[in-house]
């Protein structure tokens, strides 16, 4: 494997047992161990998640905030409970300031509507990041195109890193929010949010972080960030589907009128005037994903007794390895080499397909996303049509890591 | 299945030296398709004479499969009429979506060897993306789209561009 050498900091981190804890993790794929590289899409779930969901389902399934029987009450305190573990998670000093979501995207449009319908209007502007996903960049798109405001677009340099010269020459009196991932979900970047934001609110301008890619990764404080409000998604932190967290800053949320109307999010409603709710019931019209927020609590639990702080680590001594035991590789080229990047690595093979790669590397039961990654102003500023993608998370070992190296060692054959 | 199966050599041959590969200058009709998907992004480019295919050249960017789709159906429909190209995509698309091949192969020809296809759903739309833009072109549409009302994966896209 060339340069690249087995770190010694492994040994710490018992990857092998947090591996027995993931049941997907020794099934197969075309009768080869399964080597999942895609968490960034979506992470795996650990058998106490399934367990916690599975219990849900059996013995403690009732609707929320409605009954005053038992069943529903557990359940009420259930799904209760979560929003505390989210917000201790977050650093968040008050509860309420936690809203259950869908996800990142549910949650992103949730303040582009409840925000910028309220605040953002003709003439007026939001700033965006050239890394963005799709779903921090189409939701503003939507609000601008509606209010008459306009995008604007911090750029990127070559090794995908914010130029915040242009972003702090963007920021003026016209601007009514900043909108930036926390880290890129191609290029990897762990941006500077201290800095985003503390320059924005040197002239008083609220920052919303898309959380996504950060929260399942590090240690994340909202407090010592100082953003205004931190949105990420569960199945992204070992989670279920369905559930996402926004956390908005209070005096944000309660200027806000609700996204949705419905039930659960009223204090009274008679055919002349409905009074809403106060924060977080005001954002949650109608029966949430409680099993789902179930999970999200299970998972956030799991991570914790690991450790951020250790995932983080192990993360960073998996990308170098990667990093170098790919770069061996003839005629590779990375896209986002920024010092400061979290465990994910594109990369293009000259003269192959990204999607071409993808199927092959299927065959070795090497599982990576392929295509534009739902970042097609990232695949533009680098000129490439689509990358391969590999993404890390704590169950990863290098061996995963070798797999990799020779499944796309292999694919490159076939074209060669 | 195992997709080296794919990766045959007359898939591979296609995809390295594309045949009918560029732009018509002035053509009679033209059409270009997108997959949104994986930003495969192709341009297919016709003379007709009297709903007869003289000339047809294909060019674009995209992977191996839609490559070498593509190399392959100008070839097959080069001096064909309308109504038999469009008779052909039929079969191009029974033959990588339906359920049995056997019926489809006689009238094919080496096109089969895009039959494996069917067995990795994800790259059903990269092997039809040149045949839609062919229908695009023939209908005098300008555009097609993996995600258009022909989608051969149904429930993976919107039904209308």
């Amino acid at each position: 494997m060339g340069k690249a050498k087995r770190d010694n900091d492994m040994v710490e981190f018992d990857v092998e047992r947090i591996r027995r804890d993931f049941p997907v993790l020794s099934t197969s794929v075309n009768n080869n161990p399964l080597v999942y590289l895609d968490s960034g899409a979506s992470a795996q779930m650990p058998q106490s998640v399934i367990d916690r969901i599975n219990h849900y389902h059996k013995y403690e399934h009732a609707n929320i905030h409605r009954g005053v029987y038992q069943l529903s009450e557990l359940a009420t305190t259930a799904y209760e409970a979560v929003r505390t573990t989210v917000a201790r998670f977050l650093n968040v000093p008050d509860s309420a300031e936690i809203i259950f979501t869908k996800g990142t995207t549910h949650a992103i449009n949730m303040v582009a509507h409840a925000y910028g319908r309220k605040f953002v209007q003709a003439g007026d502007e939001i700033i965006v990041s050239h890394m963005e996903h799709h779903s921090n960049i189409v939701p503003w798109q939507q609000l601008c195109e509606e209010v008459g405001a306009t995008l604007k677009v911090v750029p990127i340099s070559d090794v995908g890193e914010l130029d915040l010269e242009v972003y702090e020459r963007l920021l003026s009196d016209k601007t009514k929010l900043v909108a930036v991932t926390h880290v890129s979900n191609v290029l990897g970047t762990i941006n500077p949010i201290k800095d985003i934001v503390a320059l924005a609110h040197k002239v008083g301008i609220p920052v919303l972080v898309d959380g996504a890619q950060g929260a399942p990764h590090m240690k994340v404080d909202v407090q010592d960030l100082g953003c205004d409000f931190y949105v990420f998604s569960g199945h992204k932190v070992c989670g279920p589907t369905g559930i996402g967290v926004l956390y908005g800053k209070r005096h944000w949320l309660e200027r806000m009128d609700p996204f949705e109307g419905g039930g659960d999010m009223i204090l009274s409603v008679t055919f002349e005037k409905t009074t809403y709710a106060d924060i977080p019931a005001k954002f949650e019209a109608g029966t949430p994903p409680i099993v789902s927020a179930l999970g999200l609590g299970e998972a956030i639990d799991y991570l914790e007794i690991i450790g951020l702080d250790s995932i983080e680590q192990h993360e960073k001594v998996l990308t170098k390895y990667a990093t170098e035991a790919l770069s061996d590789i003839e005629d590779i080229t990375f896209y986002g080499t920024a010092p400061n990047k979290a465990g994910v690595i594109s990369f293009n093979i000259k003269g192959v397909h990204a999607h071409d790669i993808g199927t092959l590397l299927n065959d070795d039961g090497v599982a990576v996303r392929t295509g534009h990654h739902c970042a097609q102003p990232v695949m533009q500023r680098y000129k490439v049509p689509a990358t391969t993608r590999a993404s890390f998370y704590l169950y990863n070992t290098v061996d995963d890591i070798d797999k990799l190296v020779i499944a796309v060692r292999r694919a490159q054959k076939i074209f060669s | 299945m195992s997709s080296k199966q794919i990766y045959q050599e007359v898939i591979l041959d296609h995809c390295k030296k594309p045949r009918n590969w560029g732009m018509i200058p002035n053509p009679t009709h033209k059409a270009e398709g997108i997959n949104p998907l994986c930003g495969d992004h192709l341009w297919v480019t016709m003379t007709v004479v009297d709903e007869k295919i003289e000339d047809i050249q294909y060019e674009g960017e995209s992977c191996a499969i839609c490559m070498a789709s593509g190399s392959m159906m100008t070839m097959k429909v080069k001096g064909k009429v309308f109504s038999d190209a469009i008779a052909l995509t039929d079969r191009f698309r029974a033959l990588t979506t339906g359920p049995s091949e056997a019926d489809e192969a006689k009238e094919i020809g080496s096109l089969t060897v895009f039959s494996g296809i069917r067995d990795l759903p994800s790259r059903v739309k990269c092997a039809m993306l040149p045949w839609h833009t062919l229908t695009a072109a023939i209908n005098s549409k300008d555009k097609a789209s993996t995600e258009g009302d022909q989608d051969p994966v149904p429930g993976s896209g919107t039904q209308k561009i």
